[in-house]
Order: C-alpha cells, then sequence, then structure tokens
C-alpha cells in the first residue's frame, strides 16, 4: 500500500464524516488560534509598556527626595531626608553643566470646579521648563508663565478632557476655576496624551510649583525632571547632579533615576510580560490538545468495527496504522493551517480596533502552535488506533 | 487442506470458564463443500472464525495448507487473510462510505496490486456477480441480496483457495439467497474451498458434508444429501436449527 492510497483511505474516511471532521477542525484550529491571538495581544502589552518607558525620555533624570537603598531598603532609613526645594531645583537648572532643562513638580490630588461641575483631579505643580523635560502639544492658549518659579501666578492649564467637561460650551481659556480653595484662570488647555503610568494625562491639571506647595502645605517637592543636553552624557550629569546635591543637603537623602535604572525596570516588566504570555499560550496549547485528543479518542472507537473489517480482508496493522496516520496528519495540517489564518485575521482586526495594544504574534508562537497541533493530532489520533489494530478482527467487528 | 486438532476456543466470563469451543477434530479436504449447521450458540461462527484466522483458538493445533497458524505474527496472519482466505459475514460488513467497487478494490489496495489495475479488476468481478450496474452504489443504496454480492466479490477478488461463509443468506429472501448460493456454487465448482455456516437445511442439503455441532463439539457427520432423513433420525441438534434463526 502506497502513501497515495493510505491518503485516499485518509479522505474517504473524513469525508464519509463529515460533520466530525469539521468539528476537529474546528477544535483544532481555535485552539491554535487561541494560542495566535492571545500571544498577539500580549506582544502587543509588551510593546505599548516599552513605549511608555520610552517616552518618559531616554535622556531624562528624576530626582525625589529620600534614598532608595539597592537593598530595598525603605527610602529615608536612618534619618529624615531634607527637603527637595525650589531652590535646589534652581541650582540643578543654572549649576550643573548639560541640563537643557530642570522641572520642580509636585503632585497632589484636589477638586477642580467651574459653576456647578466638579471633578477629583490629579494636579501638578510644574513650571515652563516642564514642556523642555517632557514634549507635548497645547490644544489652545498657552503652558505655564515663563520665570514664575518663586511667586506663582494663580493660573491652570487644563487636560483636553477635563477642559471639554468643565466647558462643554465655552471656550476654558480665559475662564476661572476653582481648584480646592483657590480661584485660578485658565491660560491653556493641552491636546490629548492618553493614560501615561496610570495617570490620565487628558484629566489633569497644571499649576505653578509654588502654587502647589502652597496648595497642599508642603515644602518638599516630589520630584525635579531633568533633560539633559543632546549629546550629553546622561551618566555624568547623574554624577554632577549628586554632588551639587551632597554639597547643599550634606548628604545623600536623595535618589536619581536614570534613563539605565529606566530601562533596566523596563525590561524586567517586559520579561515579566512575556513570561505571562507563554503561561498563556501553554494553557491554550493544552486545552486545544485535549479538544483534539477527545475528537480522535471518539473517532477511533466509533471505528474499531472497521478496524476489525479491514483486517479482516487482510491488511496488516502497519497499514491500517498507516490509514490512521494520513488521516490525522491531514486533519491536524488542515487544522493548524486554518488556526493560524485566522489567528492572523484576527490579529488584523485586533489592531484596527485597538491600535494602542495591537501587536504582531511572535514567530514563536506561530511555529509552536502549529508543531502543537501536528503533534496531538497524529499522536491521539495513532495511539488508540494502534490499541484497536492489536485487537482480533471478531473482538474489533464485534465492537459498534 | 483445513485440519483442526483438539481445538478450544474458551471464554473468560466472569469467574467461569465458557468452551464455545470444546475440542474440534477435523479435516477439510482442498475443493470441498461443507455446511456447519447447530443450534444458536453452539459454536458455529467461533469455529468459522477460528478457521479465518480472525479469531485464535485458546488450545489445539490448526494447520491451514500444512501450516501451523498458531505460531504465526500480526504481518503473517494479515498475509494468510489477504492471500488465502476470503470471508463473507452474515451481515455483509461492506464500509459505508465506499461505493461498492471500491469496497471490492480494498483487499488489493492492501496487497499491493498497482492502483491501475485495481478498477478493471474490481469492475470483473462486479460482472462475476452481476452487479456491473451497481458499482457506484454505496452499499446503503443496494439491496441485501446485492449487497451480499459485492461482500461475495470482495471476498474472492485475490483469489482465495478457502472460502468461509457465516450465514450468508441468514438475512436474505429466498430468491436473492439463492443468486448467493448459485455464485458460491459457482466458486465452489470451479476449485474454491467452501464452509457455509446455516441454520437452514436447504442450504445445508447443497453441501458434500455437513458438520453438526452442539456445545462446542462436533456430535455429527453427514453428507448434504441425506440431511432430510437425518432430521428426523436425530434429536436436539437437528431439530433446532429448523426452530431458531441467528
Ligand atoms: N466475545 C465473547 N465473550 C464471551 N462469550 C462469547 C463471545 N463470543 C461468543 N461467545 C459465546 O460462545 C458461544 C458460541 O458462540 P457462537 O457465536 O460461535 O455461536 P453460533 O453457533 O454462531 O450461534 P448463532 O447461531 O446464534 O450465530 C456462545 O455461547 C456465545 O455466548
Ligand atoms: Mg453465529
Amino acid at each position: 500500500m502506497s502513501a497515495l492510497d493510505a491518503l485516499r483511505l485518509a479522505a474517504t474516511a473524513l469525508l464519509g464524516r463529515r460533520w466530525r471532521s469539521v468539528l476537529s477542525l474546528v477544535g483544532l484550529s481555535i485552539g491554535v488560534t487561541a494560542v495566535v491571538l492571545l500571544t498577539a495581544l500580549g506582544a502587543g502589552a509588551q510593546d505599548f509598556v516599552e513605549r511608555q518607558f520610552r517616552s518618559l525620555g531616554t535622556d531624562v533624570l528624576a530626582i525625589v527626595p529620600g534614598k532608595v537603598e539597592t537593598s530595598g531598603a525603605l527610602p529615608g532609613f536612618g534619618g529624615v531626608p531634607n527637603d527637595l526645594t525650589l531652590a535646589d531645583a534652581a541650582a540643578l537648572r543654572d549649576r550643573v553643566a548639560g541640563v537643557r532643562s530642570a522641572a520642580p513638580l509636585v503632585i497632589g490630588n484636589d477638586t477642580v470646579a467651574s459653576g456647578a461641575r466638579s471633578r477629583q483631579v490629579v494636579v501638578i505643580g510644574a513650571t515652563a521648563e516642564y514642556r523642555g523635560v517632557r514634549e507635548f502639544e497645547l490644544r489652545a492658549g498657552t503652558f505655564l508663565p515663563e520665570g514664575e518659579w518663586a511667586r506663582g501666578k494663580p493660573v491652570v492649564v487644563l487636560g483636553s478632557k477635563l477642559a471639554r467637561e468643565l466647558f462643554p460650551d465655552r471656550a476654558a481659556v480665559g475662564a476661572r476655576v476653582r481648584v480646592g480653595a483657590w480661584r485660578l484662570r485658565v491660560v491653556g488647555t493641552i491636546a490629548s496624551q492618553g493614560v501615561h503610568f496610570g495617570i490620565d494625562m487628558d484629566q489633569v491639571v497644571f499649576v505653578p510649583t509654588s502654587m502647589a506647595l502652597r496648595m497642599f502645605d508642603r515644602s518638599s517637592l516630589n520630584r525635579v525632571a531633568l533633560r539633559v543636553l543632546p549629546g550629553a552624557d546622561a551618566d555624568r550629569v547623574s554624577d554632577a547632579v549628586t554632588e551639587l546635591l551632597v554639597e547643599r543637603h550634606s548628604e545623600e537623602d536623595f535618589t536619581i533615576t536614570t534613563p539605565d535604572a529606566i530601562m533596566e525596570t523596563t525590561g524586567r516588566i517586559v520579561g515579566m510580560l512575556s513570561l505571562a504570555v507563554a503561561g498563556i499560550a501553554a494553557i491554550s496549547m493544552v486545552v486545544a490538545g485535549i479538544g483534539i485528543m477527545n475528537v480522535m479518542l471518539v473517532s477511533v472507537s466509533e471505528r474499531t468495527a472497521e478496524i476489525g473489517l479491514l483486517k479482516a480482508v487482510g491488511a496488516a496493522p502497519r497499514q491500517i496504522l498507516g490509514v490512521f496516520l494520513a488521516e490525522a496528519l491531514a486533519l491536524s495540517f488542515a487544522g493548524g493551517a486554518i488556526g493560524i489564518g485566522a489567528g492572523l485575521l484576527g490579529a488584523r482586526v485586533l489592531a484596527a480596533l485597538y491600535p494602542a495594544i495591537a501587536g504582531d504574534p511572535p514567530a514563536w508562537a506561530l511555529a509552536a502552535s502549529f508543531a502543537l497541533a501536528l503533534f496531538v493530532g497524529t499522536l491521539f489520533g495513532v495511539l488508540p488506533a494502534r490499541r484497536a489494530v492489536q485487537l482480533d478482527p471478531v473482538a474489533a467487528l464485534a465492537k459498534r | 487442506m483445513i485440519e483442526l486438532v483438539d481445538v478450544w476456543r474458551t471464554y473468560d466470563v466472569g469467574a467461569e470458564k465458557l468452551h464455545a469451543l470444546a475440542g474440534v477434530q477435523e479435516t477439510i479436504d482442498t475443493g470441498e463443500h461443507v455446511a456447519i449447521m447447530g443450534p444458536s450458540g453452539s459454536g458455529k461462527s467461533t469455529l468459522l472464525n477460528v478457521i479465518g484466522c480472525l479469531d485464535r483458538p485458546t488450545a489445539g493445533s490448526y494447520r491451514l495448507n500444512g501450516r501451523e497458524v498458531a505460531g504465526l505474527g500480526e504481518d503473517e496472519l494479515a498475509r494468510v487473510r489477504r492471500e488465502e482466505i476470503g470471508y463473507v459475514f452474515q451481515s455483509h460488513h461492506l464500509v459505508e462510505r465506499l461505493d461498492a467497487v471500491a469496497n471490492v478494490e480494498l483487499p488489493m489496495t492492501f496487497a499491493g496490486v498497482a492502483r491501475s489495475e485495481r478498477r478493471p479488476r474490481a469492475m470483473e468481478a462486479l460482472i462475476e456477480v452481476r452487479l456491473q450496474d451497481r458499482a457506484s452504489h454505496r452499499p446503503s443504496e443496494l439491496s441485501g441480496g446485492q449487497r451480499q454480492r459485492v461482500a461475495i466479490a470482495r471476498a474472492t477478488i485475490l483469489r482465495p483457495r478457502v472460502l468461509l461463509a457465516d450465514e450468508p443468506t441468514g438475512n436474505l429472501d429466498r430468491t436473492s439467497g439463492e443468486q448467493v448460493l448459485d455464485l458460491l456454487g459457482g466458486l465452489n465448482a470451479g476449485g474454491i474451498t467452501l464452509l457455509v455456516v446455516t441454520h437452514d437445511v436447504e442450504v445445508a442439503r447443497r453441501a458434500q458434508r455437513v458438520l453438526i455441532l452442539e456445545d462446542g463439539r462436533i456430535v455429527h457427520r453427514c453428507a448434504g444429501r441425506d440431511l432430510t432423513s437425518l432430521a428426523d433420525a436425530l434429536g436436539s441438534a437437528a431439530r433446532a436449527p429448523a426452530d431458531l434463526s441467528g
């Protein structure tokens, strides 16, 4: 019996039980599709996280009060850290070489209200320099005024969505809003930016840093964001910052987050995500495998009588296994191919619907899910048949 | 030539041992036409299955054409089934998803007959059983007699020397039954050894010899033409087949 004969017999078997074949195909391809889609989603999520970290800027340093030991001890252990003050920030801006801009930041929560409308929002105290650290577009008006470090005019810049919600039917710029107990004039709105590290940038308000310090009754900044000049060495700038601040505080009671550290964290998070994606893929593969196994087991037990008959007309066990192998291979091959096709198509559709988190399924997922379909399909197609083939023809024929 | 020496086929049914064959002793010459009769459960099908290598004796010796079958491996057994034995079942056992001619081709596929040769040979075999115009019919699209004739064509396509038929007319009306019996008779006349299990005295009367089984043992042997008188003379064994149907 040639391979072609085995394939032809297998084809009649598959076509003869069209419904079951279709079901097995569906089961197989759903498993493969699941793997392809899930890994595409995982890859998209990885990309997303990576992009978020990159958008922080690889040339941005962040200085926060308190020392984070590499051992993981709490910041400030061994003494209360000195405040990180506006004066510190100004010194960094003026005295460290290679700094392009430095923005003193204060972050808090408060209500913002216009007439009867009010929202609980994140309030970011910043200065005009912040736009030099993180570049973003304005929708209308201006950003916070230049040269207002110490005084802090009573002005505010609104996130795009917040501006729309507070002022649905008129321009926000020029209007007045209350932030906490303060009445501030809206000088600008920023263009839509989306969610950034859990903060919806479309719903924040920016006020001058010194205003925010008064608002939240604080003496210390939450951080100084500092962008180095193009071509400057971020590590050298970081060393200079350390030197200057140690001189001012007479101890190292602050932490500098460098691009390297950011990239390291990114790497860790992305690695975790990859692991999660691989786990999800493995689980869906197992589920798919069990589905295939069931279909194949049923198919063989249904056909034990036929195996008996083939033996009765003189088929050798190896020949019968050949027919089952051909059948399982044809089925798993088609199922795998359909699954991959559907998965790729699905990934496209996802990409069209949710561009932010869309990704391409990784090649290893395509290869692995296809190989798994072939392997499981073949194994479970042939293994039960092996048992049936060992029966004497009468015993097999008696099974129905 | 079929030589059975003290053949037993024992089933374990729970704790008990059930002897479907209990020491069968028989020699059947090449070219003979033998009928096997006996009450239901007497072991007729079991005997035929053992002879057809579809089942193995639990004990005893079975020599087919001088060769002991007991020691053969799976592949050799497959070859024996393919080349030396044809089997016709009471319920035809055709493959439903294959049409008549493809069913007849099946043994040739496993025997390695070239593909170009199979179709013409299968068609010839269908002509011999006068079903050439039903070649592309599925088994479900054939009458019971036609199915049985396709089964005969399939059983004989590789020209075996022994043809075994287990109640081949059991499901058929008299006319189709006679067509089938004529076919089998013709094959026997052509030299094939023919064994037919039957409940029907008319069928058994066509045979040269009749073996009567009871409780897994051959209890009587006679010539086919003597069967009517034997039925009168016999006790339970001969009465039972007339009353019982498989
Ligand atoms: N797989 C089996 N397991 C246990 N007992 C079996 C099995 N197959 C057959 N038997 C028993 O063996 C005995 C002989 O069965 P067999 O089928 O040979 O009878 P038979 O003469 O062909 O009967 P019938 O005329 O009804 O076809 C019966 O008692 C039956 O119950
Ligand atoms: Mg029987």
